[in-house]
């Protein structure tokens, strides 16, 4: 259930802040979800990497549907993904899923440190 | 231990991001890039943008309307001139932004800021090679008669304001995915960014001389031989103006230097410099009837500017109105006014008169330093510019260039073209130097409503010279090839010249009203395809690339053509008629030696023969004839030219025509470096047996049709594929009325009829938004190659409401 709610936040977070705040600002979503969240490393890794991965392909798959994938083709044969909409919006979440994930690690282990220093 | 991991995974994180936020190579910064809030996604505009916006800028005097059509055509409504202007700039920006960046970095030497110096420093060399002919130094003489004048001067401001007013509030949203790519943010526009993208139109117009190449042939042929390969008028010639023309003499009194026999036709210098050029065949058609030839009793007007075909287009289709005038056509995003057009009383179209404006002159300097060089028996200081090069991801690069009284010095022994050696210097002398303000010219024209007022408009253009056709509601149809031209005599400037005096410098302009022009011809037409503007009667020597058939053709139907429509004017501009085959081939099957043909060879010269001369898109005979007679072409001339210093050039298409019609015996017929005689028989065999491996590849291929053959497409600016339209279907081509070549086209096709309301039909390849994203982007493309017209709405501001407006942009003082 935790989890369910740390994958929920992260992804809604990240694109709260990202409305303002750099492309990296998921970071900070991934960091202070993990903080707030009880949840062990492994599983808030693996919360901040899909919550920021759902987000992420949500709102490209969005903005794709509505450009009728005229572009997202076009970059995807210059990145190259073999002109792959689907790919490229999977690789698109991908990278904004590992920068989550990790910042949602660090999180996780300061929430630990605090546990040790409260004790 | 748990600090550990805690700071292992955040310094990970931290590393993650900054490797996602660095570009590596042509491979932009991913973790910005890819991000559905940040980066490229955000030029993935919705199908169903809303356009519709009102702006407010400190800027503007009153109010202007744009009215947006169902193609993106922004119809201008403003309440003075420079509102009009102001509001061009922004809409040039706000489609066109990167674009009109790029060309002007481009213009003034600066592609390897954005680029790097690219594979084998190409791109620096490119941009050494365009700051060393003067680029920026001549947009500097344009600003300066620009700003002398106040009229040009005030649109400029407004221009500029215009742009920058779009640039001030352009946020990431905005950005052009161009930049995402290459990783960088775009700067302020000038008035000289302008004058830099006019620049680059006259560098790709009169840039293209063979003085080089010229002087290497001299240094192995004679005068007589040159003649022969390089003849000033041609046979079969058909000029601009007509041959009953009489000319009065020469206004401006040439003196021939003393010593040209020896130091000039006697030299045998060569220059080992390599050469870069704009496209040789940047060309043009232009024409226009009078009412007696037409079907509505007006006159009908039509242009088709030839020029490499890119994305975004060159041009930006708009209208353009305010209580001083009333236009409509094609701009250039980078410029205000509109280029070729029509107004409410007058349409003018171009092509590009291809005389030679651009000439070389040795520097003798008196010593490494290259403080001073040796100039009429005495030694004259030069002047230095130091160029700096930002080159992006690697120091920054100098270059001294000096200036001579000539113009800057191109070549020497830090620059050959591509990197360093130890030449000849080479001062340029060009037209495109000098100050000149075009945009009078332009702007003249917008607002022109007769003859008079045509001819006091493109008395201000000088360079790059064209020829300006013009056509009115009263009537009147009129050509002036106008321009700035040296008056030359006999072959000066076609070779290198002497520049340690003043002997053999340009020796002034021929005046206006001596250059070539037709007023109301009784035969009801004006014409111009880049041939040579008059016979050898003209009182100046008349030096430049001239072209032969389209021009030939063109007359040749408007000749026989009456009661036209616009629709007829459309299938003329669509013509694929090739006239240059119908010159030749049958003298070549009549000498082919067919008894030698093996049965495949037999094969297709039965598909040639069978050809109907038409560069139809699913004719194999184009292709099966360009490859044959570009054999014989080599056959003919590589054996004699090879013998040159490099580089050289070939002889143009109608020399080897004419030679060939004129005498079978021709003797560059004979191979030199064989001891028999060969026969034109032997020739022409060969030249068919020599093409046939290209010719069955293709078929192999399945590429003989000359569509698949030529394979047409409309290349990004940065020749990026997916943002490029390639393999089109196609007819036309080279010495053909539709030039459809690979990359090189018609980039306009505008056709005009002067009736009460205007009727006018026009489209280019491309679309009119800049953005890969855009549906609007490239929409224009397949109607283009299929030789389809878009009808051109001149609206009228009473028509606000009507269904053909989909967006309005209100532009107000805040």
């Amino acid at each position: 259930m935790k989890f369910i709610l740390a994958v929920f936040l992260s992804a809604f977070l990240g694109i709260a802040i990202g409305t303002f705040m750099p492309w990296w600002s998921i970071a900070i979503a991934g960091f202070l979800v993990a903080l707030a969240v009880p949840l062990k490393p492994g599983s808030a890794f693996l919360a901040g990497f899909t919550g920021i991965f759902v987000g992420w392909v949500t709102i490209a798959m969005l903005r794709d549907a509505s450009n009728e994938r005229i572009l997202s083709v076009k970059i995807a044969s210059i990145l190259p993904l073999g002109g792959s909409s689907f790919l490229l919006i999977a690789v698109a979440g991908l990278v904004g899923a590992l920068v989550g994930g990790f910042a949602a690690l660090s999180g996780s282990y300061l929430r630990g440190l605090r546990m040790i220093s409260a004790d | 231990m748990r600090v550990l991991p805690f700071a292992i995974s955040t310094i990970t994180t931290v590393l993650l991001i900054i490797l996602l936020s660095t570009s590596f190579g042509s491979v932009p910064p991913l973790g910005k890039f890819l991000s559905p809030q940040h980066g490229f996604w955000l030029n993935a505009e919705s199908v169903g943008k809303d356009f519709n916006e009102q702006l407010h800028f400190t800027g503007l005097n009153g109010k202007a309307s744009v009215y947006f059509d169902d193609r993106l055509v922004p119809h201008v409504f403003a309440e003075n001139d420079d509102d009009l202007y102001f509001v061009q700039g922004y809409l040039h920006a706000k489609f066109r932004l990167w674009q009109m960046e790029f060309q002007t970095h481009a213009a003034a030497g600066r592609l390897s800021s954005i680029l790097g110096v690219g594979p084998d420093s190409a791109f620096l060399n490119h941009d050494r090679m365009l700051r060393r002919m003067g680029m920026v130094y001549g947009a500097q003489n344009s600003l300066a008669s620009i700003e002398a004048d106040q009229q040009s001067k005030s649109a400029c401001d407004a221009y500029t304001a215009g742009v920058n007013s779009y640039i001030d509030q352009l946020d990431n949203r905005d950005l052009p995915v161009e930049y995402r790519l290459l990783n960088y943010t775009p700067e302020h526009w000038s008035n000289l960014k302008t004058c830099l993208f006019l620049m680059y139109m006259r560098y790709d117009l009169t840039g293209g001389e063979d003085d080089i190449e010229l002087t290497n042939m001299r240094s192995v042929f004679n005068r007589y031989t040159l003649d022969k390969l390089f003849p000033i008028t041609q046979d079969s010639l058909d000029p601009i103006v007509p041959f009953s023309t009489v000319f009065d003499s020469a206004e401006v009194k040439l003196r021939i230097p003393s010593s040209v026999d020896s130091l000039y036709y006697g030299s045998k210098d060569s220059a080992q410099v390599y050469v870069n050029k704009p496209d040789p065949d940047n060309g043009s058609n232009n024409w226009a009837v009078n009412g007696n030839k037409t079907a509505s009793g007006r006159p009908i007007l039509c242009n088709d500017p030839h020029l490499g075909v890119n994305l975004p287009s060159l041009w930006y289709e708009m209208q353009l109105t305010s209580p001083s005038h009333n236009v409509y056509g094609v701009s250039f995003p980078g410029a205000p006014s509109i280029v070729i057009g029509f107004n409410d009383s007058i349409a003018w179209g171009v092509t590009n008169a291809q005389r030679d404006v651009k000439d070389y002159y040795t520097i003798d300097f008196d010593d490494p330093s290259h403080a001073n060089y040796k100039f009429n028996g005495g030694s004259k200081k030069t002047e230095f510019k130091i160029e700096e090069y930002l080159v992006k991801g690697g120091p920054a690069f100098y270059d001294t260039v000096a200036y001579t009284v000539f113009g800057p010095v191109m070549y020497d022994e830090h620059y050959n073209g591509r990197g360093r050696t130890a030449g000849q210097s080479l001062a340029v002398k060009w037209k495109a130097h000098e100050s000149g303000n075009e945009l009078k010219a332009l702007m003249g024209l917008n607002a022109a409503r007769n003859y008079n007022q045509y001819i006091t408009a493109i008395s201000n253009f000088h360079c790059p010279g064209q020829n300006f056709v013009f056509a009115s509601k009263s009537n009147e149809i009129a050509i002036w090839q106008q321009g700035d031209f040296p008056a030359k005599w006999l072959h000066q400037g076609d070779y290198i010249m002497p520049g340690n005096d003043t002997s053999y410098s340009w020796q002034g302009n021929i005046p206006m009203r001596e250059n070539p022009h037709v007023l109301n011809p009784e035969y009801g037409f004006v014409s111009s395809a880049n041939q040579l503007p008059t016979d050898t009667t003209y009182p100046y020597y008349l030096s430049g690339h001239f072209d032969m058939y389209r021009g030939k053709m063109i007359n040749r139907f408007l000749e026989r053509m009456n009661r036209i429509t616009p629709v007829d004017m459309q299938r003329l501009q669509n013509e694929n008629e090739n006239l240059f085959a119908e010159s030749i081939l049958p003298l070549m099957l009549r000498n082919i030696l067919r008894s030698s043909l093996t049965d495949s060879e037999q094969g297709y010269l039965q598909a040639v023969e069978a050809w109907n001369f038409r560069n139809d898109p699913d004719e194999k005979g184009p292709t099966i004839f360009q490859n044959w007679f570009d054999e014989l072409e080599k056959a003919v001339w590589l054996d004699e030219l090879n013998t040159a210093p490099r580089p050289w050039k070939l002889p143009s298409d109608y020399t080897l025509v004419e030679a060939l019609l004129r005498d079978s015996a021709f003797s560059f017929i004979d191979n030199i470096s064989t001891p028999e005689q060969e026969t034109l028989q032997q020739v022409i065999t060969d030249a068919f047996k020599r093409a046939m491996p290209a010719i069955a590849d293709a078929d192999k291929g399945g590429k003989l049709a000359w569509s698949k053959y030529k394979d047409s497409g409309v290349r990004h600016l940065l020749r990026l594929e997916p943002f490029s339209r390639f393999h089109l279907r196609t007819g036309g081509g080279d010495n053909v009325i539709n030039a459809t070549k690979q990359f090189h086209a018609p980039s306009w096709r505008m056709i005009v009829e002067l009736t009460d309301d205007v009727q006018a039909y026009g489209i280019y390849p491309g679309g009119q938004s800049g953005n890969p994203g855009s549906k609007f982007y490239d929409n224009f493309v397949d109607d283009w190659a299929a030789g389809k017209y878009n009808a051109l709405w001149f609206m009228n501001q009473k028509q606000q409401t009507d269904q053909r407006v989909k967006f309005v942009m209100t532009f107000s003082k805040s």
